[in-house]
């Protein structure tokens, strides 16, 4: 059967697909036995009873209860075995287990972003450990679209102003297709991502070092991404103007007077220790209100932050 | 009352046996006609010149997606074309296709009647139907529509483009639609023949009746839905925007309170003709009258109940999901009842292969498939998955391209001598109808392992993995497009020959068959009398008024 089924539906990779495939396996042989059924009882009576002449005299059967009654019962017994049967896959994909990881999806026109419980970000290639459950909790920003995996057998829309949820425990290490699939305008068909299961191994690397995006991305960028997605933004300017915190245009290589009368040069090891230390020196005229960044921002973050800084001259 | 008038105009004008199409000429005679026959046959042409549009759409569709990436066009114009294709060949084609055009040719004579209830009404229906299509029509000057024929909001009321036009076109016809239903009813509530009770009425008229049950109460919520679009698209009133406050899902209810009814529409009046089609070419009487009867009136009224089973990933509660999941199990049963009893018909049969019973039972095979590949569709866990992909298109091309066109082409095929009093050559419609099945499955099969492999619907682009079924469709529309046009030829050329057809070529035991072919104009000389039943086919047919002192019925 495995073969007939990966024929049809390409091979399972979470828990929950084995249901969907053997429902779709038995609705496939059900149609297949009922087509080839009708279709030979049609042929034998076109060719046994075939019209010879026009004065072919035939029994008039108006009805026959016994037949009758058989051929709606044995369809209804059918039917409301295959709703229980889907009913009960529906429920287990419903709830999802309070350790589930959870990671914020967003669509929009026309791409996936992706937000880590740690709060780092990714655009359409997501990172989940095989045999952990992952809850994605999902919105969209502009108008309806749909996250579909087919090698989980899961789909669900993704609305704007509301969140959807969808769960599922990844089997199979590897990477496995997601679509958008509802209608979104001209990159509805290229509104696609990735979800890479990885096994624990390559899950620790994901996690010390980021996904391949990340890992390729140049330094600078690596900062900016930073810069904009963890937060640093919301007191610190790029341009200039003053903010909660002093702005990063120009600072590389500035002497700052701290609280404590001191004067300190930033360098390399001052703005890794303003993000990691933040309160060790705090610039004369702020308030020591920085949270730390310690165990949030991989060593290639803390890099890629210097050399950010470093261009905003 | 004006049929009356007309009666008598073109009666005793042109000669008392002059037929309906020669009783008057000239333009002019047929556009102010309140003739159902005219009428019927300006619908019926009205109908396929847009079936040829709509196909054409399709071939193109087709062959964009003979590779992924751009083949013929880009992606915005692949999306107006799939939109436009999906609206005309709905609204335009299958919708008014079985009742507007064979309906209204064919009820008032299978009735025994002389023309519909409300002939003037037939005609003002007609004539909304043109303003609706060419409403239709005009948005391609003013930007296409690329929002798909189900107008999802907020993508819809934010998009640009002919999107307040095509909404108001289907309002539009929207009218036409109700009003055709509400003459079907009156006429037959009113204007069958003396003698002639609702159960020795031919199943075609139940058909028609459980048809326009539905477009009298589905139509209307249609038609308000689409206001609210136009309205929320023009002054900015916040429904189904939720960035004006509105609910975006809620356009998903209303849109399919009424759309999942009209698939009724569109399937109810296809197994009407087949329920007619199949005792004439079997020579036998139709097997379960009442169950077929009932079961399209069950159908028609199950079928308010169940819309919902297109939105089970839009996020509705578990409980929702299951009793609407629950429902349109209920449907199936009446259907399958359906086909058995269509298949118990031709058992034990006089079993006549013409290309009418060749298309019943392309039919029959198509709709098995139809039918039963609507179970995945309805059990939550395999929609879950197969929502919203090919599966789906697949799925409603078999039951409204294959199952209701070819119903379609099998009524014409039967009544054509009727309405034209010519016959077709036989042999080339039956080598026309092979073509249409084969074109058909090797068009649409693919589809479904594309579906079940996860390729999503209304997809320009695609990945490599699914090229090879891509190919296979788009060679399979080219078949059905010859069998197609190979069949219209087929038709159309025996309209060159004179008339001279019998009043009943096929054997026929309901009324239709009595008046002459083509019919005069007030269908019979003298007001038919019902004297046996429908489908009896027995070589003294007993008359219903002894039929019904036994209490049997048919
Ligand atoms: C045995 C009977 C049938 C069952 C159980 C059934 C079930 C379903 C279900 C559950 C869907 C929703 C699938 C989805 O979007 O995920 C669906 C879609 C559809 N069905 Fe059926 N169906 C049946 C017969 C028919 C018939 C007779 C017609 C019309 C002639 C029809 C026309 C459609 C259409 C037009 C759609 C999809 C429209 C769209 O999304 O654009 N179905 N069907
Ligand atoms: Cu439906």
């Amino acid at each position: 059967m495995t073969w007939f089924r990966d024929f049809l539906l390409g091979t399972p990779a979470a828990t929950h697909a084995s249901d969907v495939d053997g429902l779709y396996i038995f609705i496939t042989l059900l149609t297949i036995f009922f087509f080839f059924f009708n279709g030979a009882l049609i042929f034998y009576a076109a060719k046994r009873w075939k019209r010879r002449s026009d004065d072919e005299v035939t029994p008039h059967i108006t009805h026959d209860t016994r037949l009758e009654l058989i051929w709606s019962l044995i369809p209804l017994a059918v039917v409301m075995l295959i709703f229980f049967w889907g009913f009960k896959g529906y429920v287990s994909a419903w709830v999802a287990p309070n350790d589930a990881m959870e990671i914020v999806v967003t669509g929009k026109k026309w791409l996936w972003e992706f937000e880590y419980p740690d709060g780092t970000r990714a655009l359409n290639d997501l990172h989940v450990p095989v045999n952990k459950p992952v809850k994605l909790i999902m919105h969209a920003e502009d108008v309806i679209h749909s996250f579909y995996v087919p090698a989980f057998r899961l789909k669900r829309d993704v609305l704007p102003g509301r969140y959807t949820e969808m769960w599922f425990t990844a089997t199979e290490p590897g990477v496995h297709q997601v679509y958008c699939t509802e209608y979104c305008g001209k990159g509805h068909s290229d509104m696609l991502a990735r979800i890479y299961v990885d096994t624990p191994e390559e899950y620790e690397v994901f996690l010390r070092e980021g996904d391949e995006q990340v890992r390729k991305m140049p330094l600078k960028d690596l900062g900016k991404l930073v810069y904009e997605n963890k937060g640093c933004a919301t007191c610190h300017s790029i341009d200039g103007t003053r903010g909660q915190g002093p702005t990063f245009k120009g600072i590389w290589g500035k002497m700052e007077r701290g609280t404590d009368g001191k004067e300190h040069v930033v360098d390399e090891n001052y703005i890794r220790e303003s993000i990691l230390v933040p309160n060790a020196v705090v610039v004369q005229g702020y308030e020591p209100i920085m949270p730390t960044f310690q165990g949030l921002l991989r060593e290639r973050e803390l890099l890629g932050m210097i050399e950010y800084i470093k261009s905003l001259q | 009352m004006a049929s009356e008038n007309v009666m008598h105009a073109n009666g005793h004008g042109a000669g008392a046996h002059a037929d309906y199409l020669d009783s008057t000429k000239g333009l002019w005679s047929w556009l102010t006609t309140v003739d159902h026959k005219r009428i019927g046959l300006m619908y019926l042409w009205s109908v396929v010149f847009f079936m040829i549009t709509g196909g054409l759409l399709a071939l193109l569709i087709r062959l964009e997606l003979l590779t992924p990436g751009p083949t013929i066009m880009d992606a915005e114009l692949y999306n107006r074309a799939f939109t436009l294709h999906g609206a005309i060949m709905t609204f335009l084609v299958i919708i008014p296709g079985i009742p507007a055009a064979l309906g209204n040719f064919i009820l008032p004579l299978l009735l025994g009647a002389k023309d519909v209830a409300f002939p003037r009404l037939n005609l003002t229906s007609y004539y909304i139907y043109v303003v609706g299509a060419l409403m239709a029509l005009s948005t391609l000057i003013l930007g296409g529509v690329d929002t798909g024929w189900t107008f999802y909001t907020p993508y819809s009321s934010t998009t640009g483009g002919g999107v307040s036009m095509m909404v108001l076109a289907a309002f539009v016809l929207g009218f036409s639609s109700i009003f055709t239903g509400v003459n079907f009813i009156a006429t037959i509530h009113k204007m069958r023949a003396p003698g002639m009770g609702w159960f020795e009425l031919p199943l075609f008229a139940w058909g028609m009746y459980a048809t326009a049950l539905i477009q009298i109460l589905a139509t209307p919520v249609l038609g308000i839905t689409l206001l609210l679009l136009v309205m929320e698209r023009v002054l900015s009133v916040g429904i189904f925007d939720p960035n004006l406050g509105g609910d975006p899902v809620l356009f998903q209810h209303f849109f399919w309170f009424y759309s999942h009814p009209a698939v009724y529409i569109m399937i109810l009046p296809a197994m009407a003709i087949i329920s007619e089609v199949i005792p004439v070419f079997s020579k036998k009487t139709i097997f379960g009258y009442k169950a077929i009867a009932f079961s399209s009136v069950a159908i028609a009224l199950l079928g308010f109940l169940v819309w919902a089973h297109h939105m089970f990933t839009a996020g509705m509660s578990l409980f929702a999901g299951a009793i609407f999941s629950f429902i349109t199990f209920f449907i199936a049963v009446p259907s399958a009842i359906k086909v058995f009893n269509w298949i118990a018909t031709m058992w034990r049969g006089s079993i006549s292969m013409k290309a009418p019973m060749i298309h019943a039972i392309n039919f029959l095979l198509i709709f098995t498939i139809g039918g039963l590949t609507g179970l995945f569709l309805a059990a939550l866990s395999t929609d879950v998955h197969l929502h919203d992909t090919y599966f789906v298109v697949a799925h409603f091309h078999y039951v409204m391209a294959g199952s209701n066109m070819i119903a379609l082409l099998a009524g014409l095929h039967y009544w054509w001598p009727k309405m034209f009093g010519r016959m077709y050559n036989e042999r080339m419609a039956a080598i026309a109808a092979a073509l249409i099945f084969i074109g058909f499955n090797a068009t649409f099969l693919p589809q479904f392992l594309m579906g079940s492999r996860g390729m999503p619907r209304r997809y320009y682009n695609y990945l490599e993995q699914f090229q090879e079924l891509h190919v296979l469709s788009t060679i399979g529309s080219w078949i059905l497009a010859f069998g197609l046009f190979m069949c219209l030829a087929v038709l159309l050329a025996s309209l060159r020959g004179k008339k001279g057809v019998a009043s009943n070529p096929w054997g026929g035991k309901t009324l239709e068959w009595e008046a002459l072919s083509p019919p005069i104009t007030h269908n019979f000389e003298d007001t038919p009398v019902l004297v046996h039943g429908p489908y009896d086919y027995r070589p003294q047919p007993v008359p219903v008024v002894v039929e019904r002192e036994q209490g049997v019925t048919h």
